[in-house]
């Protein structure tokens, strides 16, 4: 069974038409890479899945029931986490302090709550152990290369059982070994069964790691296939139109 | 095992002084000392404990204001109507109590008018996205007019049947014969270095400095935090003005005039970061004491007080450069 099903999704801004009768389904332990141009509705798609949008028309279905979301804080309570594209780090915070930030870890000391310092650290590093990187818990994220502050934000949707993942731009603006980082943990989240979505304008990373290809045109989807079965031309013929469609 | 074990310690020790040092509040506590010990050899006053006592009392109020001014800073945005906060806090005090009300009555009306202006500020800057420094700037100017309304713009020096238990709020020395004025300074130094360390509010209040916007998205109740941190700003302002009124014994219309560049004054120093994200109580205390130092001893110097804003000047923007360069250093 998928894991989210959308259906003939639609999102109007007015009279804009951000999206239209888009429908893609999501399996576990698989990487779909959401690609199109600027303006081609992969964000509205992606705010709708992370609760930001309500759509306008069309259902959602997690693991056979119907979702209706109206915040993120829903999206992130029914598994679904997602990495901006700016990563929302705090620089003057530790690689802890960002992973568990809204959701930090307490103890009680007599009649007071206070932060759980050492747990953090512990668990953060727990977790970048797990993601195979090399980022400490207690260093401040303004000395971090973009790899590692990567690193963190991901580790952020390990503290929850994450069952979807959507990663906004994650190899934007960072090296080419900091990119081999970053799709080699997309792969270790895939290969423990977690849903991804990659939205990226870097096509070979997404035919690096991506089981499946969608391509969004002017809000309609024009793609939907396997990424054996696809190739660079293919869907950058489906990005600018040169190609019509291959549903 | 042993060698591991020493490394171990080893790089303790080293993140221990790399803390130490690259904390701005400890060079300035390092400077105060400095500044003491040279007084204490140049002058046959600095030293007396009746100097000490008035050093330590007079920059108590500057002090606890800039504790919550550390706050506001620390969160990226300013409050410039601390000053004014103050002085119309101090009049509804003694109005209250000269009319005949106790002085717990007096201290609550005085505290509420801090809270409703704190969080008037409050809503206007989070939901309304207006700068803090208009909104502060506009109040700066509207509680220092209030407090002329409600006094007639007279001095009020009688507090009614509670004046004495007033005086002795003030000017008393509760604590082991530590002046009340330093005892409040002190508990409200711990408070909020509690606060801003062990509390998600604090760890909040860094965030929204750090990247607000990334404080949203991760679900940080930003608007609700910046509220409650301008009328803690707001509180910091009323309660160092009961203790003023309780130290002078009077209250006239131009009290804490110009007081907020002191205070923002001290909290740079201290080490806050106007920018937000960076700050720290002790920072807060240790600003407004080497305030305190340089304008007690242009004095005891016989250096010619107008001379005073220079100094001060001085070390804001030594203070700040010393912070540029090590941000840039770090950025390197």
């Amino acid at each position: 069974m998928a894991v989210l099903e959308l259906q003939n999704i639609s999102k109007h801004f007015g009279a804009i038409h951000a999206l239209s009768d888009v429908s893609v389904c999501l399996e576990r332990g698989q990487v779909v890479g959401l690609m199109g141009d600027n303006g081609a509705g992969k964000s509205t798609l992606v705010k709708i899945i992370a609760g930001n949008f309500r759509p306008t028309r069309g259902t959602m279905r997690m693991e056979g029931a119907e979702l209706v979301m109206h915040r993120p804080i829903e999206a992130r309570q029914h598994g679904i986490e997602i990495v901006h594209q700016d990563l929302a780090l705090c620089d003057n915070l530790t690689a802890a302090a960002n992973v568990f930030l809204g959701r930090e870890m307490q103890k009680r000391v007599g009649p007071f709550k206070v932060l759980d310092y050492s747990g953090m650290y512990r668990r953060a590093s727990q977790i970048f152990a797990e993601l195979k990187s090399d980022t400490r818990a207690r260093e401040p994220i303004k000395q971090m290369s973009g790899g590692q502050r990567q690193a963190v934000a991901i580790a952020r949707t390990r503290l929850s059982d994450a069952k979807i993942l959507l990663l906004d731009e994650p190899t934007a603006a960072i090296s080419l070994r900091q990119v081999a980082e970053v799709l080699n943990l997309i792969r270790l989240l895939r290969d423990q069964g977690i849903a991804i979505v990659l939205i990226s304008h870097r096509m070979q990373d997404v035919f690096s790691v991506a089981d499946r290809v969608v391509v969004l045109r002017r809000g309609r989807k024009v793609a939907d296939k396997s990424i054996s079965a696809s190739s660079f031309e293919e869907v950058t013929g489906l990005i600018t139109g040169a190609i019509e469609h291959v549903l | 095992m042993a060698s591991v074990v020493e490394d171990q310690v080893k790089r303790k020790q080293a993140d221990w002084v790399g803390w130490l040092t690259a904390s701005q509040a400890f060079w300035v506590f390092i400077a105060v000392c400095a500044a003491s010990a040279f007084l204490s050899f140049a002058t046959d006053s600095f030293a007396t404990s009746n100097n000490l006592f008035n050093v330590t009392r007079n920059f108590t109020f500057v002090a606890v204001i800039a504790l919550g001014m550390t706050i506001v800073i620390i969160t990226g945005g300013i409050d410039l109507s601390v000053g004014s906060v103050l002085c119309l806090c101090s009049m509804v005090l003694a109005v209250v109590m000269h009319a005949g009300y106790g002085i717990e009555v007096g201290i609550a009306a005085s505290l509420g008018c801090a809270l409703i202006i704190g969080a008037f500020n409050g809503v206007l800057i989070a939901y309304l996205g207006i700068p803090s420094f208009v909104v502060t700037l506009g109040m700066l100017s509207i509680a220092r007019s209030l407090a002329m309304v409600v006094s007639n713009n007279t001095v009020v020096f009688q507090f009614g049947p509670d004046h004495d238990k007033l005086l002795l709020l003030g000017g008393g020395a509760w604590l082991f014969g530590i002046a009340n004025p330093v005892a409040y300074m002190l508990i409200l130094a711990l408070i909020t270095g509690f606060v801003l360390r062990w509390t998600r509010f604090g760890r909040y209040v860094f965030a929204i400095g750090g990247n607000e916007q990334a404080a949203i998205l991760t679900g940080v109740p930003v608007r609700r935090i910046k509220v409650a941190v301008y009328m803690i700003s707001a509180l910091s302002a009323g309660i160092a003005g009961i203790i003023q009124t309780g130290w002078l014994g009077a209250v006239t219309t131009n009290l804490g005039a110009g007081m907020e560049l002191q205070v923002i004054a001290a909290t740079v120093i201290g080490g806050a970061n106007l920018a937000g994200g960076f700050g720290t109580a002790f920072g807060a205390l240790i600003g407004s004491a080497l305030i305190e130092v340089i304008r007690n001893s242009l004095g005891l110097l016989g250096i010619n007080a107008f001379w005073q804003g220079a100094f001060i000047g001085t070390f804001i923007i030594v203070a700040v450069t010393f912070d540029r360069i090590r941000a840039l250093r770090q950025a390197d």
